[in-house]
């Protein structure tokens, strides 16, 4: 119930926006993220995005990741 | 950056895997819950389970919003369904649960009455400013990832003045139900759960945010880690756990930082405020009552309260002497457990909740691994 997807928002007007979500495009509310603009990525639940994905927080998030993983850093793959 | 193939790297997976076994300590078992559905769903789905050590348990927690809904508060929504003049509009996931002598809302579709599924409760404001003959009601169900949904619907509605628009309310709310777990279930014969960490739910926490959880790990000694729905997300956060347990800490930890916010969403936060007003208590499935774990509407919003506006008695209806899907939920027992599982009970033709949703235990294990206890048996 609490699935929730990332989508890309391709055009704001008002509280709507037209989010892509690879290539698929639905109307959603964007009234309970103002921050959004179009060509933010934000995670949609029932037709509402309900947060902005934050990109470095990613990277970071991935850093992480590739080190508990036993990777020293992004060039340690080929 | 397509925000889901980097979080499913395979390689990577494997790495983590094998971080988790070299730190799992041997002489020690750990249990950890996963208190989301849709986690419950992402470990079955991707194959987590069978990358995770063998003294690493994963329980399967509550936060399905259709397993925990109490059959008498689906029986409402049907009577009020079947009342000649009213639209019910539901979330695609509640139509098939089976409420008492094999009715649902879908049954209840089948026999003329007039429920509409929607994907968006401003579908719902839509209906009612269509059909302004009719009784619109939303039947809203769902944690605080929903909630905000429905806040934004009643205003508009109050902004618009559709007096044939209504909310049969049913949110709930994580932190209650994870409390009730920590400190234990009341009543006889119910197997205590030890829980070592929490996996938490990371879509309600883009909205309530971490700070909800710290009483956890403060009051409970219980770590916890906010996670993402993508393997890696999973596989990172209960290494987080792990680590945790394994330095005697208990701390609020944040795997999913690019989409949670510490603080969560203020404008969410804020419209639940002014819509909402918390009950006293609210039974849950599995859980029984449990003291201020749901919402209903504000007093300022009390003519959009669908309990207030229709006369609907409070049934008490019980679950199928058979189901156990009470212990499921409280993480006390396994799917295959159950008498039922995988025989009189299939997603098909659910006798229980948590073979309903696709988010429940039972519906997951059906889906991924229901042949798992044969091939054991068949094992040398």
């Amino acid at each position: 119930m609490c699935l929730a997807v990332p989508g890309l928002i391709v055009a704001k007007s008002g509280d709507t926006g037209t989010v892509s979500f690879d290539g698929v495009r639905q109307d959603c509310s964007l009234a309970l993220v103002p921050e959004a603009e179009a060509g933010d990525y934000v995670i949609v639940h029932v037709g509402f995005a309900l947060s902005r994905l934050d990109p470095d927080e990613a990277e970071r998030t991935l850093a992480l990741l590739r080190e508990a993983a036993g990777e020293t850093g992004a060039g340690a793959r080929p | 950056m397509k925000w889901t193939q980097e979080f499913r790297d395979g390689s990577l997976a494997q790495g983590l895997a094998e971080a988790l076994a070299a730190e799992a300590d041997p002489d020690r078992r750990y249990a950890f819950m996963e208190f989301c559905g849709g986690h419950t769903h992402a470990l079955y789905e991707h194959g987590l389970l069978d990358l995770l050590p063998g003294n690493l348990r994963m329980v399967h927690g509550p936060g399905c919003p259709v397993c925990v809904l109490p059959i008498g508060r689906l029986e409402q929504a049907i009577d009020l369904a079947k009342r000649p003049g009213v639209t019910l509009c539901a979330y695609g996931d509640v139509l098939r649960v089976p409420a008492s002598k094999g009715r649902s809302l879908q049954s209840a579709r089948a026999e003329g009455a007039e429920v509409r599924m929607i994907t968006s409760a401003l579908e719902a404001v839509a209906l009612a400013r269509q059909q302004p003959e009719r009784e619109v009601v939303l039947f809203a169900i769902g944690f605080e990832t929903t909630t905000p949904p429905t806040a934004l619907a009643v205003e508009q509605a109050a902004g618009e003045g559709l007096a044939n628009f209504s909310v049969l309310c049913n949110h709930v709310l994580t932190p209650a139900a994870m409390r009730r777990i920590l400190a234990g279930t009341e009543g006889a014969g119910t197997r205590e759960v030890a829980i070592d960490g929490l996996v938490g739910p990371g879509h309600v926490s883009t909205v309530i945010g971490t700070q909800p959880y710290e009483t956890f790990a403060r009051d409970f000694g219980c770590p916890v880690a906010v996670a993402g729905f993508e393997p890696l997300d999973l596989l990172q956060a209960i290494l987080m756990l792990l680590r945790q347990v394994n330095a005697g800490r208990a701390a609020v930890e944040l795997q999913y930082g690019r989409a949670v916010r510490p603080e969560g969403n203020r404008t969410a936060l804020d419209l639940m405020a002014r819509v909402f007003a918390l009950r006293d208590r609210f039974e849950w499935r599995g859980l029984g009552e449990v003291p201020q774990s749901a919402l209903t509407l504000a007093e300022a919003y009390a003519g959009f309260d669908a309990e207030r506006r229709f006369d609907l008695p409070e049934a008490q209806v019980q679950d199928n002497p058979a189901c156990i899907c009470g212990d499921v939920l409280r993480g006390a027992a396994d799917p295959p457990d159950c008498k039922l599982f995988a025989s009189a009970c299939t997603p098909d033709r659910p006798l229980g909740s948590c073979m309903v949703s696709p988010e429940g235990a039972c519906a997951a294990h059906y889906a991924y691994r229901r042949f798992d206890a044969r091939r054991e048996a068949a094992a040398p």
